[in-house]
């Protein structure tokens, strides 16, 4: 059970025993349910137990390794074993490569020679190897920037929540408490210190192919981000919505690139940014967004989604959040207009829409998250 | 595992179909005293699972719905603030140690959903709902007092649980609760029924039900299911429903189209899934399912 994937310990164990050697159950088809209940913890658990309980105890010789999505124990395993494939191949797969640029269907207009423009709905197996986008220097760029804002935005925010909550909730117990000392006259009334409750930021990055210049200084800031911000949530989003924030917060960053890397299967592939914003509304927001998020999204707005659908996802996310901020690395660009459908179609559920394209585009954004 | 299938019927007589899996979990839950946690979409009865199980040992059910600041003294106990501080008022002038140790008496204490889930003499059944919602801190300090069942008041001592209650805690597939609560917990993951169950949850809940109703309800409610909705149909939905189709005399679905789709409210509860499921979809889905 433990190859696979589950947290199953000592208890468990002989929790089971128990279970078994109860009377009654002596055939698998009784022991089955029993188990399953006891040795699962979640629901990919519950989803594969039934396969591995048949392949063990169907007694033939079948693989006991069945691959499980958002298996973290699984994926460090492969991490050591697939470590050298991995270094051996990583050439091959350069952020910017060729390869990727197949079957764009054309979501913009025809795109000017020297431009990438359009989208495309094209998935790219190969890992992108996220490594290569360690350079130091650019790095503890990246961290200073986002420790300058994560600063920027706290100290502001906490000066204006203690003018607005100053004199407001009594501490009852601890004044009654307090009071005991002059016979019951409430003398010193204690307030409750109101629970500090920092700015959310959610960043959805978006990691296809047409972003693929781009990609790294956002990883970089966005690494840096989770590094500083107590409050913050990452996503990376291509052909699928993938939750990147646990592998971004290691500390030691080339073993968050790697850990990136292994995630992020599909990196550099084509967009579908109205899917991921679905799955981001279904799957993720009742969790990650509140009253008091912003949430920052990182694309170009090439999208092979109908457009209609990153419209309505928008207006979804907008009702809940607080801010979007949509920061587009093509603004930067001469004669830029936000002709691609799916960006028009986004464009009015967004509160500022920002060019972001390198560290110094991003450091101009820092007057306006300080207001947030 | 006789008794599994003893619970099951049980939980039947009294409207809860369970099927066998969960049976299982209850059976266990009984047998190592565990807590069950329950995950599923909105919807699918977890809630439920927990008011049966009250119902089937004739016990209370006490239950602790989970939110965002969701802290200890929500949760555990309060003192009465107002009657202490009359009393101290009352006693103006005695001597101040015993004051406090009088105002700091079970008289003045409120005891919260966890208190009393183990200060009552005969097990409750404690709901812990959606626990998802509830802040991390919250988890952990929910664990100490679900691994050990006593709790310290600083004011009065510890006290120990006068019964182990059996404890029921839902999520929604949504936030990650932490390995430690998972497992302490055995785990149930609960889904839309299939046709066969929720025929049979609208049998018992609905006695005046016509069979072939019952069945073609369940039909067309998985076939809504699979529709694109924004808010997909619980079995409470379904109920509601059935109830409103009872009512108005419909006995087949096909024959008073018009009754099906102006009910079709009690269902969908957006404006968008309204017009997803527009006259001609809902013809098609009773045409399937008749």
């Amino acid at each position: 059970m433990r190859d696979n994937g589950f947290k199953v310990g000592l208890a468990e164990s002989s929790d089971a025993l128990r279970v078994l050697s109860t009377s009654g159950i002596d055939r698998a088809v009784q022991a089955r349910p029993a188990l399953k209940a006891l040795l699962c913890g979640r629901r990919s658990d519950w989803d594969g137990f039934d396969t591995l309980f048949d392949a063990y105890w169907s007694g033939r010789n079948v693989k006991l390794r069945i691959p499980m999505s958002g298996n973290a124990a699984l994926a460090s395993q492969r991490t050591i074993k697939t470590l050298s494939e991995q270094t051996s191949h990583a050439g091959e797969t350069a952020l910017a490569s060729d390869v990727e640029r197949r079957e764009a269907d054309g979501a913009g207009e025809a795109a000017p020679a020297g431009k990438r423009e359009g989208a495309s709905s094209f998935e790219t197996l190969t890992r992108t190897d996220f490594r290569k986008i360690a350079d130091p220097d650019a790095i503890a760029a990246a961290h200073k920037l986002a420790e300058r804002l994560s600063h920027k935005m706290r100290t502001h925010l906490t000066r204006r929540e203690r003018i607005a909550r100053r004199g407001r909730h009594i501490d009852l117990r601890r004044t009654i408490h307090a009071s005991l000392g002059t016979g019951g006259t409430p003398m010193r009334l204690v307030l409750r210190r109101p629970r500090h409750k920092p700015l959310r930021l959610v960043i959805l990055l978006d990691a296809s192919g047409s972003m693929s210049l781009y990609t790294g200084v956002f990883i970089r800031f966005v690494h840096g981000v989770l590094d500083h911000f107590r409050e913050a949530e990452a996503f990376l989003f291509h052909t699928r919505l993938v939750h990147v924030s646990d592998a971004l917060r290691e500390k030691d960053t080339v073993r968050a690139l790697d850990r990136l890397g292994l995630m992020a299967e599909g990196v550099g592939g084509g967009t579908r940014v109205g899917e991921a914003m679905a799955t981001f509304n279904r799957w993720h927001a009742a969790r990650v967004v509140h009253s008091r998020t912003c949430v920052m999204i990182f694309s170009d707005g090439y999208d092979t989604s109908p457009p209609e659908l990153l419209g309505a996802e928008m207006a979804h996310l907008r009702r809940r959040c607080r801010r979007i901020v949509w920061l587009n690395p093509l603004i930067g660009w001469e004669g830029y207009e936000p002709s691609a459908r799916g960006m028009a179609a986004a464009l009015p559920h967004i509160d500022l829409f920002a060019p972001a394209h390198n560290l110094e585009s991003l450091a101009a954004l820092e007057p306006y998250l300080a207001r947030l | 595992m006789e008794q599994r299938q003893d619970i099951a019927d049980r939980l039947a007589a009294i409207g809860y179909i369970a099927d066998g899996e969960l049976a299982t979990a209850l059976v266990l839950m009984e047998m190592l005293q565990r807590p069950l946690l329950v995950e599923g979409a909105a919807g699918v009865g977890k809630t439920e699972i927990a008011k049966a199980l009250a119902a089937l040992h004739g016990t209370e059910l006490i239950r602790l719905q989970c939110y965002e600041g969701l802290d200890r003294s929500d949760a555990l106990y309060e003192w009465n603030y107002q009657r202490q501080l009359l009393a101290i008022k009352a006693r103006e002038g005695q001597d101040a140690a015993a004051t406090e140790a009088h105002v700091f008496s079970e008289d003045y204490l409120m005891e919260r959903p966890l208190l009393a889930a183990i200060r009552r003499p005969i097990a409750p059944v404690l709901l812990i709902d959606e626990i998802d919602r509830a802040d991390e801190e919250f988890e952990a300090f929910l664990l100490e007092v679900l691994s050990d069942f006593q709790v310290s008041i600083p004011e009065l001592g510890t006290i120990q649980a006068m019964t182990i209650p059996r404890v029921v805690l839902t999520s929604h597939d949504t936030r990650e609760l932490s390995d430690a609560l998972r497992r302490r917990c055995l785990y149930h993951a609960l889904d839309f029924p299939d046709v066969d169950r929720e025929a049979r949850i609208l049998l018992t809940r609905l006695p005046g039900i016509d069979t072939t109703l019952a069945l073609q309800i369940a039909r067309l409610m998985e076939q809504i299911r699979r529709q694109e909705l924004s808010k997909v149909p619980g079995i409470a939905e379904t109920l509601v429903w059935a109830a409103a189709l009872v009512g108005l005399k419909v006995t087949r679905l096909e024959e008073d189209r018009a009754a099906v789709y102006e009910t079709l409210s009690c269902v969908l509860k957006t404006r968008e899934d309204r017009a997803r499921i527009s006259r001609e979809v809902a013809d098609r889905l009773i045409g399937k399912v008749a």
